[in-house]
């Protein structure tokens, strides 16, 4: 029996991290450009000129300082794993100024990086296995990986942009550092789906915020990374969105129509009930049975005219839009028909608490009808439980 | 502003007036009165309370304490055979110098950081009683052992997904108002009955009640009227038959020399750790515990903590924690989790401290002198003309039913002449258990002597019969 | 020569001098734990050694009835030991006295670091008395006639408390603040049940910062629970009440003031509400001790309350008990008491296990005697007076600590549309964190090296990086002063050498621990002999 050291101590730590990190390869990747034009007012398709002209403007390239501040806590790890990354300023620069020695994948940029090449990036970095794919960017960034990957690449967020709505950013580029690090020496282990917000550039020089749900990408359970329980689990949100998922189908009536919305919380929903589904688009759904898949507004009102129907919601996005973000499929016109008091709101606990007290919200584009919709709502949250919160217009 | 000083209390610093008026300053207000401003002048209370006024000095205090004491007469003064889930065994020194340590009594909520020894204590504490037990997961300490065997019904529910339960008619009957109160309404609680000669649990009667909605059987070993139970095995082979599980409340002061109940086939076991260094404290020194296989279907059901050691491969070292699980998928018909509170942790220390001091030898040489007693008061008993003694054609540990019903006695006479004597008797089990309305539990420890035990045989001659 | 009196005279003056300076502070940056790389108990194991001896078995006794075991079946005698380890007396004793030394209690520092916790002195004098045999060698199945003393005392704090709260009946027999949640529940349970509306009320109401265990303990017995939420106030309005409101309603569980420290202004109107829809109100007052003598259950027209002893009324908090939660209902409700209450008939005290609708039992006998006693000693040395300069002062002390946290860099109360709080106040680290990347736990660990604790929140979090701090009026100023200065030292640490705090902490007993495999039934250990099961497999 060997003698007893009070905690880990340093060499037993070392010890397992080292095996854990053995043959990790991160992969790293900067959007250098992101966030600059929109800031500075400029719009247009050639991507030589905005840079140019924003570099003119003043605009700063936020990108390169915060992947740099992200690769910090990394540092130690730089003997264990393998940083895989794209040429020079899409973070070959910075990982070798850090002192990595990176595998740099083979790639023709241009002056001026484009959305092609982070997309060719992603792919690259999916052939090349990744354990994790940490980038530098924004939400327009974030919406090109997951087109070109999806969720079947585990990735994690850099913030570089002064507002981001995508759900895959860590609060802080240290944190996205930190968090990367225990990801691969597996101290955290599970993974998540975050939402991708689309957001509209134009839209939100005018300060229109019009992000719509984009769809998912896979990033470390952020959750388990923060939990030191002192009163046991709270279980994590998988588990609460079946939960939710078994609760409104307990409670499902033969009479009525359902409307099922976009988000992951929604497909809980439809998986309980063994149906095909769309996660991004509205199903609908009558006695157990798939009446209609990613339906359009004309669709939908075709087929609920003169049909008891209820809406089944929950909000998208950092900000919590309940209507308006991603499911403008369920137009004024639709609403009206289902009527408000056939609104069910469900949501896990885990996203409400991220909206920080804050409303959620409805942005219809009938500013009337947002009107009548804000108010105290019952949304389920769990088997047998529910919660009441505020909805509020823009 | 008061017109006369007002008081500066020891327990309250900041009660000195400067100190105050310096505060407020920082603060900028006037006055306290205006840090209520949130409190409705409707909702403030006008009057003064009418408590006693206060006995400021410490010496004040004892003197006051000292007086309420004087009516209370204890089991040290007296001779007890007082029992029934609340018991009087040795406490050694070192549990009571623990458990009194500042560090101890007064830490709470800290992190394994800075409460490092806590958690440790607490896993030792866990540690311990697995041995004890031959399980290998026991949680921290909780309420008592009504609180134990409610929640081990409850995990039986959750695990099985079931709805009803069985339980022995022969059980604690403060522990069944608990239970029946704790599963009201979502968990059925039905009667298992026993056969009258041996107290024991009536098999046939388990088997007809045994059906599809049966999450388990919970039976007390021994049981709350002092006999053993043999059959466990047979019991568990039923209910595991049927998909049910066994659940067995057992006193840890009989597990030095009997076998426990992991060996015959429960699958969850409670009980209470008082007897184990902890004093009774007029019933305040309970403290319950549940025990588990390392099964992880088993392990996931628990609400209360954990504490658990981490492995490494560097020899020796390890850290310790909340072992934290997360559900990752939700079963049917499922019921909250109960709940995490505050519960008996300073006792849980105090038992763990008890079974270091007591090992092996302590504890089989604990039970032997527990039975070796017990009997020896049994069978001198059994001279009294007109007593049924034990009860039960069944042996018995610690605890025994004594049927006074020839002698034409009502307990609560025998008891009182016996107090006048010196003598706390048996519990009178009349208002608990009908059938047994000239029946009193007696209760022998190993602090009893062969005087004590001849004491009360001569009294209760004397009582019965007149004899000097 | 030597004057005494002129030469103490001046001594005084200089010593006055030194003390007026020194009655400040010092933040202990040497501050270091005991680190006594103690082993785990069995690994003490020494075959043959003996701790502690039990009376040896007489003689006659061991003639008269043999070695006991043979009359057991053979089933059930126990083929071998436990395999507790044997160790002789002192050197248990050493190994718990060290384990001690690992652990801050509240006695040791400045611990208001631990919100709703209510960290207060628990003085010594009344630990005298819980120790007296006369408290501790006593059963509760005596004679009641020969525990009139154990009864006058939980009969008269139960009067005590009656009077602070305004409620007509009390009862100590939950073993926490959760189990007299459940009792509050079932007692609202039961009375529905008995107007024949148990199946249609299948609701309670509570708030996101009411404690965790009345959603819990609500969830037991089987309801489904509805979860006010706040609006950017801090607190649910109205309209949020009204919507969870309905035929369907049971009652309300709510704390008051919440977690974060703010008073519900509109109490009276909530449980009016609830009322009017035919519901029952239970007053959680986890959180009293700034209200002692201010503002009562009764007034705020509440059915049921209930205090937890080891919080505002100074009984310790024991590593997390035991404890009491002292249940008090309006007289309506006396009926359905757990069994039995403590009566009084002017001249006796006795046991009242009459009680027509009781919900049974929550605990064995009557409740934790040694909170009852300690609560009782301590309201006895204070009086009213006393209890009312307890709230004040425990109001006054979280004043000042607020204000001065408003003024750290990256600091900042939750919900500062509500600028007033009672006792407590919910902070949070947000914009520190945001500037920083420093997070509530670094922080936390970082403070660990000058002695200190602070807590964060129940889980999950609503209010992000957050931290919760209740001074209650157990420390001077100075002290107050000195954890200050801790949280200062460790923000600027933050926005200046960030790594610093992250790395925390230094001068604990262990460093940073991983808790991964505490998750992994592959590798979690609960107990020792787990742990040498897996560590074999691993090998």
């Amino acid at each position: 029996m060997g003698r007893y050291v009070a905690g880990l101590s340093e060499e037993a730590e070392k010890g397992r991290v080292k095996r854990a990190l053995k043959r990790k390869k991160l992969g790293f990747l900067v959007n250098p450009i992101a966030g600059m034009g929109g800031r500075v007012g400029l719009k247009g398709t050639d991507g030589r000129e905005i840079l140019q002209k924003a570099i003119e403007l003043g605009a700063q390239p936020w990108a390169k300082e915060r992947a740099r501040e992200a690769l910090k806590p990394l540092l130690r790890l730089m003997d264990e794993i393998e940083l895989v990354t794209y040429p020079s300023l899409m973070g070959e620069d910075i990982a070798r100024e850090y002192g990595f020695i990176p595998k740099v994948i083979e790639a023709d940029l241009g002056d001026v990086t484009t959305e092609k090449d982070t997309k060719r990036a992603a792919k690259a970095m999916l052939d090349e296995k990744v354990d994790l794919l940490l980038f530098a960017g924004g939400d327009g960034t974030a919406r090109d990986i997951c087109s070109a990957v999806g969720t079947s690449l585990v990735c994690l967020g850099i913030p570089a942009g002064v507002k981001i709505h995508s759900g895959v950013f860590a609060s802080h580029p240290v944190r996205a550092g930190e968090l990367a690090a225990l990801y691969l020496q597996k101290s955290v282990q599970r993974t998540m789906e975050a939402e991708v917000m689309d957001v509209n550039e134009e839209e939100l020089r005018r300060e229109i915020v019009s992000a719509r749900l984009y769809g998912y990408l896979r990033i470390p359970n952020v959750e388990r990374f923060l939990q030191r329980t002192k009163a046991g689990s709270t279980g994590n949100e998988k588990y609460s969105q079946e939960a939710i998922a078994a609760e409104v189908v307990e409670d499902m009536s033969d009479e009525f129509y359902y409307l099922v919305g976009p988000g992951t919380t929604t497909s809980a929903i439809m998986q309980r009930l063994g149906l095909d589904h769309s996660l991004l688009g509205v199903d609908l759904v009558w006695q157990s049975d798939l009446l209609g898949k990613d339906l359009n507004e004309a669709q939908i009102l075709k087929k609920i005219s003169g049909k008891p129907t209820k809406l089944i919601l929950t909000p998208i996005g950092g900000q919590g839009f309940l209507l308006g973000r991603g499911n403008q499929q369920i137009s004024p016109e639709v609403i009206n028909q289902i009527g408000k008091d056939n609104i069910i709101v469900v949501s896990t606990k885990q996203k409400i608490h991220s909206f920080h007290s804050r409303s959620l919200l409805v942005d219809t584009g009938d500013s009337a009808l947002d009107q009548t919709l804000s108010g105290h709502y019952r949304i389920i949250t769990g088997f047998r439980e529910a919660i009441i919160y505020k909805v509020s217009f823009l | 502003m008061k017109k006369q000083t007002k008081r500066v209390y020891p327990y309250i610093p900041n009660s000195v007036p400067e100190i105050k008026a310096q505060m407020l300053e920082e603060i900028g207000v006037q006055s306290i009165e205006e840090l209520y401003a949130d409190i409705p002048e409707n909702l403030r209370y006008k009057s003064k309370l009418n408590l006693p006024p206060p006995l400021v000095s410490e010496d004040a205090l004892k003197r006051h304490m000292a007086e309420i004491f004087s009516k209370n007469k204890t089991c040290e003064e007296n001779i007890s055979f007082l029992g029934g889930g609340c018991y009087r065994h040795q406490v050694p020194a070192i549990c009571d110098e623990i458990n009194q340590r500042s560090e101890f009594l007064t830490a709470y909520a800290g992190e394994p950081y800075e409460d490092h020894g806590r958690f440790q204590v607490l896993f030792e504490y866990e540690s311990l009683m697995g041995e004890l037990l031959d399980m290998d997961v026991v949680n921290v300490p909780t309420y008592d052992w009504s609180q134990a065997a409610s929640t081990a019904i409850r995990m039986a529910e959750r695990i099985t997904e079931r709805k009803e339960i069985l339980v022995s008619d022969i059980i604690s009957p403060e522990r069944l108002m608990v239970i029946k109160n704790y599963c009201h309404p979502v968990v059925n609680v039905r009667m298992v009955k026993h056969c009258p000669e041996t107290g024991k649990l009536d098999l046939d009667d388990l088997k007809s009640k045994l059906f599809n909605d049966t999450a388990g059987i919970y039976f007390e070993n021994p049981s709350y009227l002092g006999f053993i139970e043999a059959q466990g095995q047979t019991i568990a082979d039923l209910a595991h038959e049927n998909g049910a599980l066994s659940i067995v409340g057992v006193d840890p002061t009989s597990l030095g020399i009997l076998t426990p109940p992991s060996q015959y086939g429960a699958d969850i076991v409670c009980g209470d750790i008082q007897g184990l260094g902890i004093h009774m404290f007029f019933g305040g020194g309970l403290g319950g515990f549940i025990a588990t296989h390392d099964e992880e279907k088993f392990v996931m059901e628990y609400p209360s903590r954990l504490f658990g050691i981490t492995t490494t491969t560097v020899e020796g070292e390890y850290g310790f924690g909340d072992v934290a699980y997360e559900r990752t998928s939700f079963a049917e018909r499922e019921e909250g989790k109960e709940f995490v509170g505050t519960h008996s942790a300073l006792w849980g220390i105090t038992a763990g401290v008890y079974l270091a001091l007591m090992g092996p030898e302590g504890m089989q040489e604990l039970g032997t002198s527990i039975l070796q007693k017990s009997q020896y008061a049994m069978k001198e008993l059994s001279t009294i003309k007109g007593l049924k003694v034990p009860r039960f054609n069944s042996p018995h540990f610690k605890e025994f039913v004594v049927d006074f019903n020839e002698t034409g006695f009502k307990i609560k006479d025998i008891n009182k002449a016996l107090l006048d004597k010196g003598i706390f008797g048996g519990m009178d089990l009349s208002a608990e258990f009908p059938e047994f309305s000239y029946c009193a539990l007696y209760c022998v420890t190993e602090l009893l002597t062969k005087k004590d035990i001849d004491t009360l045989v001569e009294s209760l001659e004397g009582i019965l019969w007149n004899r000097l | 020569m030597w004057n005494p009196l002129r030469e103490s005279s001046g001594i005084v003056c200089e010593r006055e001098k030194i003390m007026k300076k020194n009655s400040t502070f010092r933040l202990r940056e040497k501050f270091h734990q005991a680190k006594w790389d103690e082993p785990v108990i069995f690994e003490m194991h020494t075959p043959g050694e003996r701790g502690v001896l039990i009376p040896e078995v007489e003689q006659e006794i061991q003639e008269a009835v043999g070695d006991g075991i043979s009359s057991i079946p053979e089933n059930m005698r126990r083929k071998s030991k436990p395999a507790l380890p044997e160790v002789s007396q002192m050197r248990v004793l050493k190994h718990f006295l060290r384990l001690s030394q690992h652990t801050l209690g509240a006695d040791f520092n400045i611990d208001i670091g631990q919100g709703t916790c209510t960290m207060k002195y628990s003085p010594k004098i009344n630990e005298s008395f819980v120790r007296s045999p006369k408290a501790a060698a006593i059963h509760p199945c005596q004679d009641e006639d020969t525990v009139q003393g154990a009864l006058e005392v939980m009969y008269k704090l139960g009067t005590f408390l009656q009077e602070i709260s305004g409620m007509d009946k009390f009862t100590f027999q939950p073993g926490g603040g959760a189990a007299a949640i459940l009792v509050m529940v079932s007692i609202i349970q039961k009375y529905h049940e008995l107007r024949g509306e148990g199946q249609e009320r299948d609701e309670i109401i509570t708030t996101i910062f009411s404690h965790p265990s009345d959603a819990a303990a609500a969830a037991v017995k089987g309801y489904k629970v509805i979860t006010l939420y706040p609006d950017e106030y801090g607190l649910p309005d109205i309209a949020a009440l009204k919507k969870a409101v309905s035929e369907r309603t049971a009652g309300l569980l709510i704390t008051n003031p919440e977690d974060t420290g703010i008073f519900n202004n509109k109490i009276q109107e909530f449980t009016k509400i609830v009322h009017n829809a035919g519901g029952l109100c239970g007053y959680d007052q986890a959180n009293a001790n700034g209200l002692l003598g201010i503002t009562r259950a009764r007034e705020a027209d509440f059915d049921m309350c209930f205090f937890n002893l080891h919080k505002s009324f100074s009984s310790p908090h024991g590593c997390g008990g035991p404890a009491t939660g002292a249940l008090g209902v309006r007289e309506k409700f006396i009926d359905y008491m757990p069994m039995p209450l403590v009566e009084f008939d002017g001249k006796k005290y006795s046991l009242n296990h009459n009680l027509p609708h009781s919900i049974g039992k929550v605990r064995g006998y009557y409740g934790v005697f040694p909170a009852v006693l300690r609560a009782y000693a301590w309201i006895m040395s204070l009086g009213a007076e006393g209890l009312r300069e307890v709230a004040e002062v425990a109001v006054l002390n979280n004043n000042y600590v607020m204000k001065k946290i408003q003024e750290l860099k990256g600091a900042a109360i939750s919900y500062p549309k509500t600028p007033g709080r009672i006792e407590q106040v919910r902070y949070t680290w947000e914009k520190l964190t945001e500037d920083t990347g420093v997070s509530t736990e670094d922080i936390t660990n970082r403070l660990v090296d000058f002695g200190f604790h602070l807590w964060s929140s129940h889980h999950p979090w609503v209010v992000p990086q957050p931290f919760s701090i209740e001074p209650t009026e157990s420390y001077s100023k100075a002290e107050l002063d000195e954890y200050l200065a801790g949280l200062e030292k460790t923000v600027n640490e933050a926005y200046e050498d960030p790594d610093k705090v992250k790395n925390a902490p230094y001068q604990s007993v262990v460093h940073k621990i991983d808790h991964h495999p505490l998750d992994d039934p592959e590798k979690w250990a609960v107990t020792w002999r787990a742990y040498l099961k897996k560590q074999k497999k691993g090998e």
